[in-house]
Order: structure tokens, then sequence, then C-alpha cells
């Protein structure tokens, strides 16, 4: 037996980098698409949560007799019906999480640690009786000092969230608690030595905020235990199967009796990483024999389930008057919320990553702060560092002339390369954005009076991970595609384009599913721009598994070796004249042939895709700052990004593009703004402000492709990467605007306009 | 033999070494023979690590195979969101 490849590397593929139509689309435009909050069942309650009011309080007791009285009201579930868990690190979304805190963020235990922390649930017949109960729990809060800003949270006298935090990472290890819950660091050479070859070292502190990852659809779930003890999951989420083990783990449950179903997902963009109604729904549905379903408001969703960290970074560079960088340093300080497990780890790694260094010194801390636990973002912890980083350089371009793309392309990171962070970079591709962004016409056409232009570039990792998929061949040679990767940025029609790639079939012949948790084995979720790479993978190794199997079933039907039949076009043949005159037998020809021969054709595969490649990516920006409002306008974007492999080109514009506005909306309006009680005042898009269309032009993209050695098309990640570059692009474009550089975001009209203002009177004095 | 390069916090775990010669065929070999040279470091090999074999990164993968000649990493587990 021998398969042709149809792939990239030898430059003929037929499907791969075409633009077939959404197979999700239609549904999706007639409302037929069923979202989280769309599941009903017979006999279904609804499940409502009570949360803190307080930011940092002592729960003494909780009294919810009252509302258990109410009728309607079918059960009550705090604290007390979960079990404590030991400390236990497992890997979720960014980074691991210990389910000695999933527990306690779920429901809120000795304390609660953030305003909307959940301190009690109820299930009830109705929404109304349901709100009505909440207001009948009696709850007594010893109410506690809070502390906000990750840098009052650093103090020796800072209020401590939990009073057993001892800091990892630090020798010797510390005899006191506090708020910093690990330091990490990250060294390359010896960053003295490099500074003292530095004709010029700048150095300054940069502030980002929280911001919220803004997915449309709000968290939502259904619950139905049995009596027998097994249940199932209907839910919103990135991942179905990380789900089923937080919640079989709280629960104490056997994975193997709950059932999760992943229903389409309206957004997630890493926040749906995490379980926060789900495990309740569940309890609620144990202890009341009946269905509960639960949908966060979206003052929920703002209160109460994780931003990205907002941080404090100071950042020092070194650079000869050539435009040599010859020294990095930074320190960061990334608030984790609640709990630990903020991604400066990432942050860390990512700062000086498109940059060629000898000398490099990185240190982080993992801060936690009376705010809801921080969740992955978009290539979590990168956008922070990378912006003090890329303003930086920036600063540096104009402090001697230099073009500021000569300057990274001069600098820039590429194969060979000794990472950051250590590693040395196979294949990547960040020259060649930089050199496409120097001969876009973009960066060319002239600005008006009073606009700026910036640029910058940006690294994620990529990951890989554990990913099944299935091809269910039907009778009449049609395919049914399961993955076990929930569909957030177009998966499926990716995962089709490379089974139609490697089957040689129309990819209008498959159709893709994404398959629950009994039906597909442990899939890792959907984040890390792993989807389009690992389920890629997954599904090419079960398109190959189908071929064999094909080619064996020619074989037979020919009588003859297996060796001596090939697989070509989507047909079996015989590999050569030697093997015999037979007419070939297409994929319609074997699906039919299938039970006189042996039976259906499955194929599959279970890996642990390896070897993602890493994604660059450079972003020009064109701004126009109204000195009257301090309004900055986004006048011309465009994105330049190494996808490795561009499989579905419209989806990959697509993530370029949402990357690019989210990061937009980072850079110049979205801030949590707090009470001094540590009470949220806008939980609620009229006042945490994302951008909408018409704040934002056509984003441009221009796809680089630097096909990923370890892929059997090539394909790296493309979604977490185009967030990075925005709000130091953007930050860039307004100094060259101004000629004032700000390095605390958002830069928001009183931001703007304060500063301005603020240099008028010091001009004036 | 490999060449297993520290970095971050598993510096703090393993002395004044910065770099270290491993004979190892895989992953596996290479991390229980790292934890019988590193007492300090064998509790952290088990979760949460990646290695980056020859700039590849690697994760979960105990039958990796290590080259006589490659270069390893130890590097904190990657996701993303």
């Amino acid at each position: 037996m021998a398969a042709t490849s149809n792939g990239k590397a030898n430059g003929a593929t037929r499907w791969i980098g075409t633009r077939p139509v959404r197979p999700d689309g239609v549904d999706k435009v007639t409302g037929r698409a069923r979202f989280g909050a769309d599941v009903h069942l017979p006999n279904m309650l609804v499940g409502k949560v009570l949360r803190s009011p307080h930011a940092h309080a002592r729960i003494r007791s909780i009294d919810a007799s009252a509302a258990l009285a109410l009728p309607g009201v079918k059960t009550v579930t705090t604290r007390d019906d979960f079990n404590d868990l030991s400390s236990e690190f497992v890997p979720a979304g960014e980074m691991l999480v210990n389910y000695r805190d999933v527990v306690r963020n779920v429901m809120a235990r000795e304390k609660a640690l953030f305003e909307g922390h959940p301190v009690a649930a109820v299930a009830a017949v109705s929404e109304k009786v349901a709100r009505e109960a909440l207001a009948l729990i009696d709850v007594d809060y010893e109410v506690l000092p809070h502390v906000l800003d990750v840098v009052d949270a650093m103090a020796p006298d800072a209020p401590l969230l939990h009073e057993d935090m001892i800091t990892a990472g630090v020798e010797p290890t510390p005899t006191k608690p506090s708020n910093i819950a690990k330091v990490v660091e990250f060294k390359l050479g010896d960053v003295a030595e490099g500074f003292a070859e530095a004709d010029i070292v700048i150095e300054r502190e940069f502030s980002t905020q929280p911001v919220h990852q803004g997915y449309i659809e709000p968290h939502s779930c259904i619950a139905n235990y049995s009596e027998d003890g097994q249940a199932e999951l209907w839910c919103t989420t990135q991942g179905h199967f990380v789900v089923r083990g937080h919640c079989a783990k709280l629960l104490g449950m056997d994975v193997s009796k709950l059932r999760v179903t992943a229903s389409e997902i309206g957004g997630g963009f890493g926040g749906k990483t995490v379980v926060y109604l789900e495990p309740v729904a569940l309890m609620l549905s144990r202890k009341s024999g009946q269905p509960v379903k639960m949908t966060m408001s979206r003052e929920e969703v703002f209160r109460a389930s994780g931003p990205a960290a907002g941080t404090r970074v100071w950042v020092k560079i070194g650079m000869t008057n050539d435009g040599r960088i010859t020294a990095g340093e930074a320190v960061l300080k990334y608030q984790a919320g609640a709990f630990q497990g903020s991604p400066v780890q990432p942050g860390c790694m990512c700062a000086f990553a498109p940059y060629d260094l000898n000398h490099v010194k990185v240190v982080g801390y993992d801060v936690l702060v009376n705010r809801p636990k921080v969740a992955a973002y978009r290539a979590p912890g990168a956008p922070q560092s990378e912006f003090a980083v890329e303003s930086v350089v920036d600063e540096l371009a104009k402090r001697i002339g230099m073009d500021p793309v000569e300057l990274r392309l001069k600098n820039a990171a590429k194969q060979g390369t000794k990472a950051a962070y250590g590693p040395t970079f196979g294949p990547v591709g960040l020259v060649e954005t930089l050199e496409e962004a120097k001969a876009h016409e973009h960066y060319r056409a002239p600005l008006k009076e009073g606009q700026g232009r910036g640029v910058a570039s940006g690294f994620w990792f990529n990951i890989g991970g554990e990913t099944c998929a299935t091809l269910n061949l039907g009778e009449d040679g049609t395919i049914a595609l399961v993955a076990g990767t929930p569909d957030i940025g177009g998966s499926r029609a990716s995962l089709c384009l490379q089974a139609a790639e490697t089957l040689g079939v129309d990819v209008e012949r498959i159709r893709p599913l994404i398959g629950d948790t009994s039906t597909l084995g442990y899939t890792f979720l959907t984040g890390g721009s792993r989807t389009a790479f690992a389920s890629g993978m997954a599904v090419v190794e079960a398109g190959k598994d189908m071929i064999r199997q094909l080619c064996e079933r020619a074989a037979k039907v020919w009588d003859i070796p297996v060796d001596a039949v090939e697989w070509a076009d989507g047909e079996a043949r015989p590999a050569g004249s030697n093997a015999g005159e037979f007419d070939p037998l297409s994929l319609a020809d074997l699906a039919r042939l299938a039970g006189k021969t042996g039976g259906p054709f499955v194929g599959r595969a279970q890996i642990n895709a390896q070897g993602a490649g890493p994604s660059f990516g450079t972003h020009i920006v064109d701004v126009d700052v109204d000195r009257e409002t301090g309004r900055v306008t986004i006048e011309r974007y465009t994105v330049i990004q190494d996808a490795g492999t561009a499989v579905h080109p419209s989806y990959v514009e697509g993530q370029l593009q949402g990357g690019a506005v989210q990061g937009i909306g980072w850079a110049l309006n979205e801030e949590y703004i707090y009470d001094d009680k540590g009470r949220l005042q806008n939980p609620g898009f009229l006042d945490y402000r994302i951008p909408v269309c018409s704040d934002v032009p056509m984003i441009d993209t221009v796809i680089v492709e630097v096909p990923n050695p370890t892929h059997p098309y090539g394909v790296r990640g493309v979604g977490e990467t185009p967030i990075v570059p925005p709000m130091a692009a953007i930050a860039n474009a307004v100094e060259d605007a101004l000629g004032m550089r700000f390095m605390d975001l958002p830069m928001s009209p009183p931001r703007v306009l304060k500063a301005l203002e603020d240099a008028r009177i010091a001009e004036a004095a | 033999m490999a060449r297993v390069v520290f970095t971050g916090n598993f510096r703090h775990l393993v002395g004044e070494d910065t770099e270290a010669d491993i004979p190892a065929s895989n992953v596996r070999d290479l991390l229980n023979r790292l934890g019988e040279r590193y007492p300090a470091l064998a509790p952290h090999l088990d979760e949460g690590i990646a290695v980056a074999i020859d700039g590849e990164i690697h994760q979960d993968a105990l039958f990796s195979p290590v080259g006589p000649d490659s270069e390893v990493y130890l590097m904190p587990k990657i996701a993303g969101g």
C-alpha cells in the first residue's frame, strides 16, 4: 500500500487554502444553531446564584431555611455540599489550576474573596421564584479590608487573601505569608554585560488594566442528574472534556458517569476554559432530582468570570547607536485575582521573544487581589509584557532616527535564534512579516495632519496536546467527521479541508460535528491556537487510517497484495501495471461494498500532538487624535501574520481581524471601575466599552506562510498572536501623532485629554 | 549525550549547574536521570513540565526521542486561550 501525499510540502494541494462556505453558517444565520441557553428539558428548574456583595469577607454562617420554605423552591446548595479538595494541580486553559482553589472559586468556603463570589445557589420552578429565594438567604459576613491593585497587594502590610500563602520560587522559602503566590525568573546571558555594551539605555514602567474577553454569549448550562448516579450536562465551553474532569472531581463522580455536550459557542477567547456554573448546576440537579438550567446575566459575567490580568511592567532595554539591542530586562507584576495562577510565566517568556538577544532577564510575580480569578484571554500574559517591550523598542528607534521596522529587522528572531526564553527557534516567520510590512502600501501611505503611525510585533508559542478524531464513512461514500474540540473560530471547516485533502475527496462530502465526551477519547480544549494544528493532525491520521482500510479492502476485492494498491485522488488503484488491470474503486464504490467485504469503515486517531509552530505577527496602525475630546480614532489598520499554512484563509483573516479589534479595545477603552469598597461600577457593555463595528475601519490582513515542518500541511496556530501587537502599535501611533507616550492603558478620552491639558499647562509654565 | 539547559525557576533546584550532559534516548529516560541527579528537581518533573528538544516543544510526551547531541530545555508547560 502506498498513500500519496497531497501536502503543501510537495506543492500540490486541492483543498488546503480554499474558501468553502462554512459548515455551520446556515444554522447560525437562520437561528437554528443551539447555544448554551437553547437546551430545554422537561421538568426543568432554574438555578440562580447568590453572590457576595463584599470584596473580602469572612463567611460566619449561611441560613437558607427561609429560602427553602418558599413555595416553588426545590433546593439550595452552599459550601456544605461540596467536599473540600486537597491541593492538586491539573492542566486547564492557560496553565495549571489547583482543585483546592477550583472548589472555592465555584462556591466560597471560608471567605468571599471578591465581589460576585458565589455564596449559595437556588433551584426553583421559575427565575422569579429563584430570585425571591436568593433574597431570603441570610449570610453573616465579617467584612475584611480588601486590596485591588497589584502593587498594593505586594506590600508587607496588605490584607491577606489566603493566610497560608507562602511565596514559591524564592530561596530561602519565606516564613511569612503574603499575596505573592510565586516568583518566576528567566535569564539568558548577563544583562549587566549587555547594558555595558549599550550606547543608549531606556527604562520605563507601564500598566495595563484587567480586560474581559467580552464573549457575546454568557456562561450557560443545563444539568440533568439521574437517580442512578449518572448525569448529563450541556454547556457553552471551549473544552467539554475538561469540564467533565473538573465537574466529576468536584462532585466525586466517575468521569464515565458524566456525559458533557458542548453547545455552539458565542465566543470564548480563553474565558470559557474554566468552570463556574456547571458544578453548581449538577449539584442542584443531584439534590432536587430535576434538570437545572443556569445562565449568567451580563452583569454576572463581568462580576464573577475571569478577565485578563491587570499588570504593572517595568522594562529596560539597551542598544548601540547603530541599532543593535544589547540587553533586555523586565519585571512583571500580574494580578491573579482571588486565587493563584496569573499568566505571568508566559508573559515573562514572550516579553523579548521577537528579538535575537544575548542578554535577557525577566522576573515575574503572580499576585493575588480581591478580584475575580483571571482566566485565559488570547495569548495569555503576552499582550501585557510585549506592550511594554514594543513601546520601548519604538522609543529606541526614534532616539537614533531609525525606521522602527528596520530596527526590528536588524534584531529579529529567526530560524537558529536562541529564543529569549531558552530554546532555539526552528523555521519562524517574523522577518517575513516585517519585510511584508516594510513593502506594504500602508506603511508608505501619507498621513494627514495630526495623524500618527505605529508598528509593533508579537509572538505566541502555540500548542498541541491530547486529541482524538473519527471519520465515519457512510454507505453512500459521504463522511461524518467527529472532533472533540469545540468550534470557536472555524475549526470545523479547517478540519474538513484537511480530511478532504488527505482522502482526496470533495470537501462537500464531509460533514463535521463536535462529539460529546462519550463519543471520543479525551480531547484537550480549544485554546492555545491548537485546534487547526492538533485536531488537524488527528484528522489527517484518521484519514490515513481509513485509507489503509480502504486499500486493504480493494486488495481483497481484486485479490492482490495490499502493497500493490495505492490511494490517489479519492480512489484505490493498482499501484502499477504489474499489479494487474482493474478499474479504480472510489470511496463511494468501497462504501457500497462495505457490508459484503468486511463491514463499515471508520478511521480513528488518538494522538498527543507535539511540535506546534510558534507564530509571529507585525501590525501597522494609523490613528487620529481629537485634541478637543481626547478620542483616538483608528484610521487604518493592517495585520501581517505567519499562519504556517492558511487552511481556510477567510477564517485566518477573521482571526487576525478579531484579535486586532479586541486589542484596540484593550488599548483605547476597556477597564474595570471599582468603588472604594471594591464593588464593580461598570458591569455592562454600556459602561464597559468594547469596540463595535463603527469604531474600527476594515482591518486589512496579509497572511505570511512559513510552513510548520511538524504538521503534514504546515499549519501553525493563528488565534492568539493577533492580540499581542495592537496595544503597543496604537501607543506608538499615538506617540507619533502627539509626541507624547502613553504608558498606562487604556488610552481613553479622559486620560488622553488630561495628558494634553497637563502638557499645555507645562508648556505655559 | 543530550545537553540539558536549565531556565526559569528550574535553576533554583539544581544547585550551581546551568547545564548538564545527560545520557538518554527519550524524555522519560531524561527526566528519570535528571531526578536522580538533582533530587530537589525530582518532585517538579511529574507535572507542569514541557521540554524543548532541539527547539521543538514537547508536552506530556514521555517517549519523544532525544538524540545523542540534542539540546534540551526544561520549560514550564504552555497552554493558551
